[in-house]
């Protein structure tokens, strides 16, 4: 085994994906060069990745947010951008993550809309969401009576 | 601000969300960061060693399998350190190995074990769900003390 010298200690690395009918990632990433002060920033095709101090990471992430607030999400990252470990460009195929970004993205539009409804009404006023888990799965009864139910 | 233990631990939008109302979130990445960043042994491409199963020991028995234990070391400080949890039900995104499932079942168990705040939901499917997951968030966040 050989020694681990980690880079970029002391840094976070945050994903800003954009998911916006007004503002492209590249628009965004425009803006976050504008006030992009120490830290580093990487475009790609759903949004950004931006790796710097956490005072910073955050300036910056505020600063982007504006352009489409209900529209510019925001998660963290283990890995520093471009990490021959992770990177799709030394791997092949999409990066180990991406699939489950790409499953959210489908959901974005319904939370960006639910974002702009509750800047407008009281979300104390919004009914609790309706637990479906029981829905989902079947029941030990029904199984019996199905089983029941089977021709010898 | 709460520390939130979010899961799916990599959840893009309820890391948001809780980012979004006031809170710290805690997920995968947090505890990926943490040891890509510490100095130590080569173990590509996570730097899981093998200390970390020993570690998982403190949440899981000794014949649970060695994968479900070294993901446990990553989730089981987080899951004691938080003061409250958001879960997504039924998420296709948390879908994985074997070893992933029973990491998923045992970590969705020690939540509901420990007492504290909990908000369990299921991804929404239309815009009238969407908007009821997303109040229910913020009722939940801004209850403990977030962002209105």
């Amino acid at each position: 085994m050989t020694d681990y010298n980690p880079a970029n200690v002391g840094t976070v690395t945050r994903y800003v994906v954009v998911e916006s009918y007004n503002v492209t990632p590249s628009d965004v990433a425009i803006r976050a060069y504008e006030v992009a002060k120490s830290v580093m920033i990487k475009e790609n095709c759903f949004g950004l990745v931006i790796m710097g101090a956490e005072v910073d990471v955050d300036r910056v992430i505020a600063e982007v947010r504006m352009m489409d607030p209900a529209h510019i999400f925001v998660k963290d990252r283990g890995f520093p951008p471009g990490d021959a470990r992770r990177c799709r460009a030394s791997l092949g195929g999409a990066r180990p993550g991406f699939h489950g970004i790409e499953f959210e993205m489908g959901i974005l539009p319904y939370i960006s809309h639910a974002l702009e409804e509750l800047d407008t009404r009281d979300a104390a006023t919004v009914p609790a969401p309706v637990q479906t888990l029981s829905a989902h799965r079947l029941d030990v009864y029904t199984l019996k009576k199905m089983i029941d139910a089977q021709e010898p | 601000m709460a520390k939130i233990f979010i899961y799916p631990a990599t959840s893009l939008i309820l890391s948001d969300m809780v980012t979004r109302f006031g809170h710290t979130p805690l997920g995968s990445a947090i505890a990926i960061r943490e040891r890509v960043q510490t100095p130590g042994l080569e173990s590509a491409p996570l730097q899981i060693t093998p200390e970390e199963p020993k570690k998982g020991l403190h949440w899981a028995a000794v014949e649970v399998p060695s994968g479900v234990r070294g993901r446990m070391a990553l989730y089981g400080p987080m899951v004691e350190e938080c003061d409250a949890a958001i879960i997504i039900n039924n998420a296709d995104l948390a879908f994985g190995c074997m070893g992933c499932a029973r990491t998923n079942e045992l970590l969705k168990f020690l939540i509901r074990q420990k007492d504290m705040p909990r908000l369990e939901l299921e991804y929404p499917r239309t815009e009238d769900e969407g908007t009821q997951f997303v109040a229910a968030i913020k009722r939940f966040l801004v209850d403990l003390g977030g962002k209105k």
